[in-house]
């Protein structure tokens, strides 16, 4: 049985997937996790998951070109180039 | 070569990176198992060599780090193995290979380890030679095996530490054990020059072409003389090759021609020490077949 080991490096911070190990049983996959991932004080905790209850998913296909919630969709460069060229050119008392 | 292999072939030469299920070219798959499984081969067979010396290492200190190495090693091979197996070859099968001699193991695990002088100077610098061979691997094409690197590469920059705690300790000692160091590196040397193999040019290495590896042959061989040559002369050390030199112009150090016949006769399986290596892994492997029983059988 293959498990896959996810480990925080510190308090707080995400868990990173780090490897795999095999193991009969969730008693041996953390024997062997714990050496394997923690015995220099490396790991502030580990997540160990049976690789079959994972379910991946990928492709991200954007068919409508929805950018609008993307950075791409907003390029505000060439706008405020001319918004700051007009209020250039307007009268002082408009400032 | 089909389109899509074609294809392929420039998206890993590009610095594309593959994963596990990603469809892959039947060659880089095979060319992956080989060069993954020598390498796990590799770990496992290199603590025999040290694993003679546990019992006795000089203080409880020594015998300690030297477990802890031992350990280390073989949680590489463990975690090497996985992604062996990921890619469709069994550990057993590996472990089968390797004892019948099908597969090869690195030409600096065939040797003796006469002295506790050795035993610095493997951790040391074949160490350091391995490491900068898997610091290349941290770019490597398959992913997979690529993040595992970043923990081994972790943890043998321990042993370096190590090894070179021990030819230290050894030098500040007497005459004679600066003359075990001394004898250790004489043995090493031939081993460490041909470690990182024939300088064939990167793009004639089917390593390199499917990006597995990320340097050539040559590249890593100088990179080592360039960071240990200085640290063995500072200590007062001598390698043993009188035409070792930087070449001020180039940049690179020449040296005398290793002895390629000697790399191939030792990793074919006919170093000094070959035989009875694989023996002494084939009668462990044996020997401990009822834990491994016992351990399934109480799982399932």
């Amino acid at each position: 049985m293959v498990w896959e080991v996810f480990r925080q490096e510190r308090a707080g911070q995400a868990f990173q997937h780090a490897g795999s190990l095999s193991a009969p049983d969730l008693r041996f996959a953390e024997i062997y996790a714990r050496d394997f991932y923690g015995r220099r004080n490396e790991s502030e905790a580990l997540w160990l998951v049976p690789r079959e209850q994972i379910h991946g998913v990928g492709e991200f296909a954007d068919e409508l070109e929805r950018n609008y919630h993307r950075v791409d969709g907003y390029s505000l460069k060439a706008k405020l180039k001319e918004a700051r060229d007009r209020a250039g050119k307007a009268p002082a008392g408009d400032r | 070569m089909s389109p899509q292999e074609q294809q392929f072939l420039e998206f890993v030469q590009s610095g594309g990176q593959v994963e596990t299920n990603d469809w892959m070219p039947d060659e880089y798959r095979a060319k992956l198992i080989k060069f993954i499984e020598m390498h796990g081969n590799s770990e496992l067979m290199g603590v025999l060599p040290e694993r003679e010396w546990i019992l006795r290492a000089p203080t409880l200190r020594r015998k300690l780090a030297l477990t802890a190495k031992v350990q280390d090693e073989v949680g590489h091979a463990q975690l090497i193995y996985r992604v062996v197996e990921d890619l469709g070859k069994p550990r057993e099968a590996c472990l089968d290979d390797l004892i019948s001699g099908k597969a090869k193991f690195h030409n600096v695990f065939h040797y003796p380890t006469k002295t506790w002088g050795d035993v610095g100077v493997i951790a040391w610098l074949v160490d350091a030679a391995a490491i900068i061979s898997q610091k290349a691997l941290l770019k490597c094409s398959y992913a997979p095996y690529a993040r595992i690197m970043k923990k081994i590469c972790w943890e043998e920059s321990f042993h370096i530490l190590h090894g070179r705690d021990v030819v230290l300790t050894l030098m500040l000692g007497t005459d004679e054990q600066r003359e075990l160091v001394q004898e250790a590196l004489n043995r090493w040397w031939g081993p460490l020059m041909q470690f990182h193999g024939n300088p064939i040019p990167a793009e004639e290495d089917p390593m390199f072409v499917w990006r597995i590896k990320s340097q050539a042959n040559e590249e890593a061989r100088q990179q080592f003389l360039d960071g240990y040559v200085p640290q063995i002369w500072e200590l007062g050390l001598t390698v043993p090759d009188p035409e070792l030199g930087k070449d001020e112009e180039t940049g690179l150090w020449r040296y005398s021609e290793p002895d390629w016949d000697e790399l191939k006769h030792v990793v074919t399986g006919h170093g000094p020490r070959s035989q009875e290596r694989l023996e002494l892994r084939r009668v462990a492997r044996e020997q401990s077949a009822w834990v491994r029983e016992v351990v399934l059988a109480e799982a399932a």
